[in-house]
């Protein structure tokens, strides 16, 4: 067996839908023994999300779920009835981790608790994954992208200014708190190492992106230091100089200038621009307006994308292409670097995964099972847990697993 | 105060602008001892503002437009306003930061005994900044051994892109994140910049770096670590990946709504450029909307009565509902809503932010005290730890602030060397004069 960086870690994994799954995803696909509990019935309900595999909303079809549970175990167990409840302390003993992203009120609810799971094993680190945080007014408020978005990160800046603000594609909130939560995770874990004891994190998908690099604590910062708010582009702002996204010849492509490259833009259009513009500092929106339809455009749109990065990228001029999934399949660059990964599923069979996070021959990063089936190792776990054959018959008839 | 998890853990960092300083930020927050080397001789654009001296004019061309970004702490541009950036003191929270110049011997030389004495390094330059500065893994292993370097350029180390030159916004479009956001009724290229792979890859490098350290315990080994930031965005468009790889369905935007068919928008409120995200997903929470409206005669309409026939007219509901919200305050309406059930949330101007009760009630934005911006709030800590109540211990390090500690207490230099690499132009809490990151013609 591959010693990979987390194999002597056990997670138990009490997550559904996006934000908890893609953190313990983090810790499943470098090794750690990631032990999912699902809902008897339905399971987790992102099995009930698209996409699904052929388009039939089958639970073990969704592209959503199959995605974020590789290499995790599933055991069915019912959390509310005792017995699941006993099932789940029993499996903390062995924890390393426990994750789970509930609203705030359900893991007390159930009498499973921080305070009473560490009573059970005080080097437990227990992650808690919000929409708003364990506690505060809003605990108990309902959330989506574009509210965690609107409320947290920077959406007020995302858009144009005679529009709506308008969200980030997909479910990146969720994704970026369960990124997030990997990291608090990581490092209570390495303090267990350090310091003898565990703790109790709790992660707001809010907080998140309050405190994000993308672009949201500048602009808090800006608004601290200089009393303003910073707006969303018009089009003039988008097409100060070369900044933003536009059409070539068979595409797109994403260009950042700015007035600071304006002798580059000259290597790469081959136009004296600052002797025809009189300067950057004289580059008005009239100006800037003449170059864009004389020179950039028609420039633009006598290349391929594939043309337009590669000029720029000889004339030192930051540009890549706009890609769709299906263009980002066909990146030479991801495969040369081995990006993806071929995962065999006993329904959906082989498919096209994301792969490793990093290339290191320290870390390896192994797709040693997909994601599982609902309850495809209730056997095997509670036989490690030293359930005979005939109580597991029992707990199947009770319903807990 | 409780012992931080990662004290005891030592990062040396050579990390421009964003992804890499957010990495060592979230290292920082929780105990490690973060030293950025930066240089007198060199300012990565970006970095600290938008270049040590900026010509009056260029910040008056961006005023407006990219003031969080390109414009320093104040109009003012006397003085260092390298230490008032904006996109640096957001972030440098709880770090060091020493002067030294890498391209001369000595200054490779004292790199060299800080890296001996460095649990890990952290980079996110182009290859090419590397190579030149001659500082690979294998050079770096030879003076440590023991030393876990992350290396995190825009696309790795490695294949056909890794020379190119990119920045947040293009790798969002490299990724696929640009193609599935946006309006519904406008072409891609009106898309505004969103930076989410600083996002992504500085955490996800965080969350690698603590894991290296989690091996290195078990092994003694140290290790290099290629990580291309573009390839820790791409796994959180898994979903649109996975519908290409499973069906050949290539996903464009969705605007504001929500692709599992809720009522969902972004709504203007009153007030100027005030708006409040609405979220329907029930049959429960549709009636309890419409109670909060006073159950107005349109959404009686037979045509609303159920979730399918909601989303069929999901354009002609989005009019009703503006209409409504339109009236009333963006906070106003997530409480109302809220109270009842239903998901909603205002879009957050800063100044909205700085007076959200949850993140009063929290703490969340802190007060610190910088030498040259004065007294600020500024965001606070990531997540909470229950057993280890956490703050910002200092404010973001002006350039060189710790030579003094770094040098004499870290490296291990004597009063009379460090004085010797002042003199030398190593050490110092100025740039050098006439540094100048981009050619303007004079007026």
């Amino acid at each position: 067996m591959v010693d990979q960086p987390l194999s002597d870690v056990r997670v138990l994994d009490l997550t559904w839908h996006i934000a908890g799954p893609y953190c313990t995803k983090l810790f499943a696909d470098y090794g750690a023994d990631v032990i999912k509990i699902e809902r008897p019935g339905g399971g987790d309900p992102a099995r009930g999300m698209g996409p699904f595999f052929g388009g039939d909303p089958h639970h073990e079809k969704s592209g959503l779920f199959l995605h974020l549970n590789t290499n995790k175990r599933s055991l069915t167990l019912g959390l509310k009835s005792e017995t699941g409840k006993q099932i789940v302390k029993q499996l903390v003993k062995g924890a390393d981790i426990v994750v789970e992203n509930f609203s705030p009120r359900v893991m007390p609810g159930l009498g499973l608790d921080y305070g009473t799971l560490a009573a059970i094993n005080p080097k437990l680190v227990m992650t808690s994954i919000s929409n708003f945080g364990q506690t505060g007014p809003y605990r108990d408020f309902k959330a989506s992208e574009p509210i965690i978005y609107g409320m947290g990160g920077a959406m007020c800046t995302t858009g144009l200014q005679d529009c709506e603000p308008v969200k980030k594609g997909g479910n990146l909130m969720q994704y970026s708190g369960g990124n997030q939560a990997a990291v608090a995770t990581m490092i209570a874990l390495y303090g267990v190492g350090t310091r003898g004891t565990g703790d109790h994190i709790d992660i707001s998908l809010m907080e998140v992106q309050m405190g994000s690099i993308e672009r949201r604590m500048s602009e808090l910062l800006a608004y601290q230091y200089n009393n303003e708010l910073t707006p969303r582009f018009d089009v003039a702002g988008l097409m100060q100089f070369p900044f933003g996204i536009f059409p070539c010849k068979d595409g797109y492509v994403d260009v950042a200038g700015g007035f600071m490259f304006i002798d580059r833009f000259e290597s790469v259009l081959g136009v004296p621009l600052v002797e025809r513009y009189g300067g950057i500092n004289h580059f008005d929106l009239e100006r800037r307006e003449e170059f864009f339809s004389t020179l950039w455009y028609p420039w633009l749109m006598e290349r391929t994308r594939k043309e337009v990065v590669e000029a720029c990228q000889e004339g030192h001029v930051l540009c890549a292409p706009l890609n769709t999934s299906e263009d980002l399949l066909n990146e030479d660059h991801l495969k040369e670097r081995g990006f993806w990964t071929e995962i065999d599923h006993p329904v959906v069979g082989k498919l096209t995964y994301t792969g490793r996070l990093a290339r290191s021959e320290e870390l390896p990063w192994v797709a040693r099972r997909p994601a599982p089936l609902l309850g495809q190792h209730n056997e095997e776990i509670l036989s490690e847990l030293g359930y005979e054959k005939q109580d597991m018959v029992k707990l199947r008839e009770m319903g807990v697993i | 105060m409780a012992r931080l998890p990662l004290e005891g853990v030592w990062v040396a960092s050579i990390t421009p602008v964003w992804a890499g300083p957010f990495a060592e930020m979230l290292l920082a927050d929780w105990g490690a001892e973060v030293i950025r080397v930066e240089s007198l001789q060199y300012c990565p654009l970006g970095t600290r503002g938008p270049g040590p001296r900026q010509p009056k004019f260029a910040i008056e061309i961006v005023k407006g437009h990219y003031s969080a970004y390109l414009k320093e702490g104040y109009d003012d541009i006397e003085g260092r306003p390298w230490n008032r950036s904006c996109m640096f003191n957001q972030h440098g929270r709880n770090k060091l930061c020493c002067t030294m110049d890498l391209r001369r011997p000595k200054g490779r030389e004292m790199f060299r005994r800080l890296i001996e004495v460095s649990d890990i390094f952290l980079e996110n330059n182009m290859p090419r900044v590397m190579d030149s500065l001659d500082l690979s893994y294998k050079v770096l292993s030879e003076w440590n051994p023991k030393i876990v370097m992350l290396s995190m350029p825009a696309f790795g180390k490695t294949g056909p892109k890794s020379k190119n030159r990119t920045i947040g916004p293009q790798l969002d479009s490299y990724a696929g994140g640009t193609w599935v956001r946006g309006y519904l009724d406008r072409d891609v290229s009106s898309n505004s910049v969103v930076f989410h792979a600083d996002e992504a890859a500085g955490m996800t490098a965080a969350f690698i770096m603590v894991m290296a350290l989690h091996k290195r315990n078990r092994t003694g080994k140290g290790m290099f670590i290629d990580m291309a930031q573009v390839e820790t965005a791409i796994p959180q468009f898994g979903e649109i990946i996975m519908d290409y790889t499973m069906n050949g369905r290539v996903q464009g935007t969705s605007g504001n709504r929500d692709p599992q068919g809720a009522i969902q928008g972004c709504y203007r409120c009153r007030g100027e450029d005030k708006w409040v995200s609405v979220t329907i997903r029930t049959d429960e929470e549709w009636q309890a909307f419409c109670r909060v409206l006073g159950n107005p005669e349109w959404a009686r309409d037979e045509r609303f009565s159920d979730a399918l026939g909601r989303w069929h007219h999901h354009a002609e509901l989005d009019k009703h509902i503006e209409e409504w919200t339109s009236q009333h305050d963006h906070f106003g309406v997530m409480f109302m809503l809220q109270r009842e059930g239903v998901a909603a949330g205002p879009v957050e101007h800063p100044d909205d932010a700085f007076h959200d009760p949850q993140m009063k009630d929290r703490g969340f934005f802190e007060e610190v005290d910088h030498p040259e911006c004065g007294t600020h709030l500024y965001p606070g800590l990531a997540w909470k730890m229950e057993n280890t109540p956490n703050h910002i211990r200092r404010a973001a390090p002006r350039l060189g602030e710790d030579n003094e500690y770094v040098y004499k207490q870290v490296i291990g230099v004597s009063d009379a060397e460090y004085a010797e690499l002042e003199k030398e132009g190593h050490i110092g809490m100025d740039f050098v004069p006439g540094l100048q990151i981009a050619k303007y013609k004079p007026e």
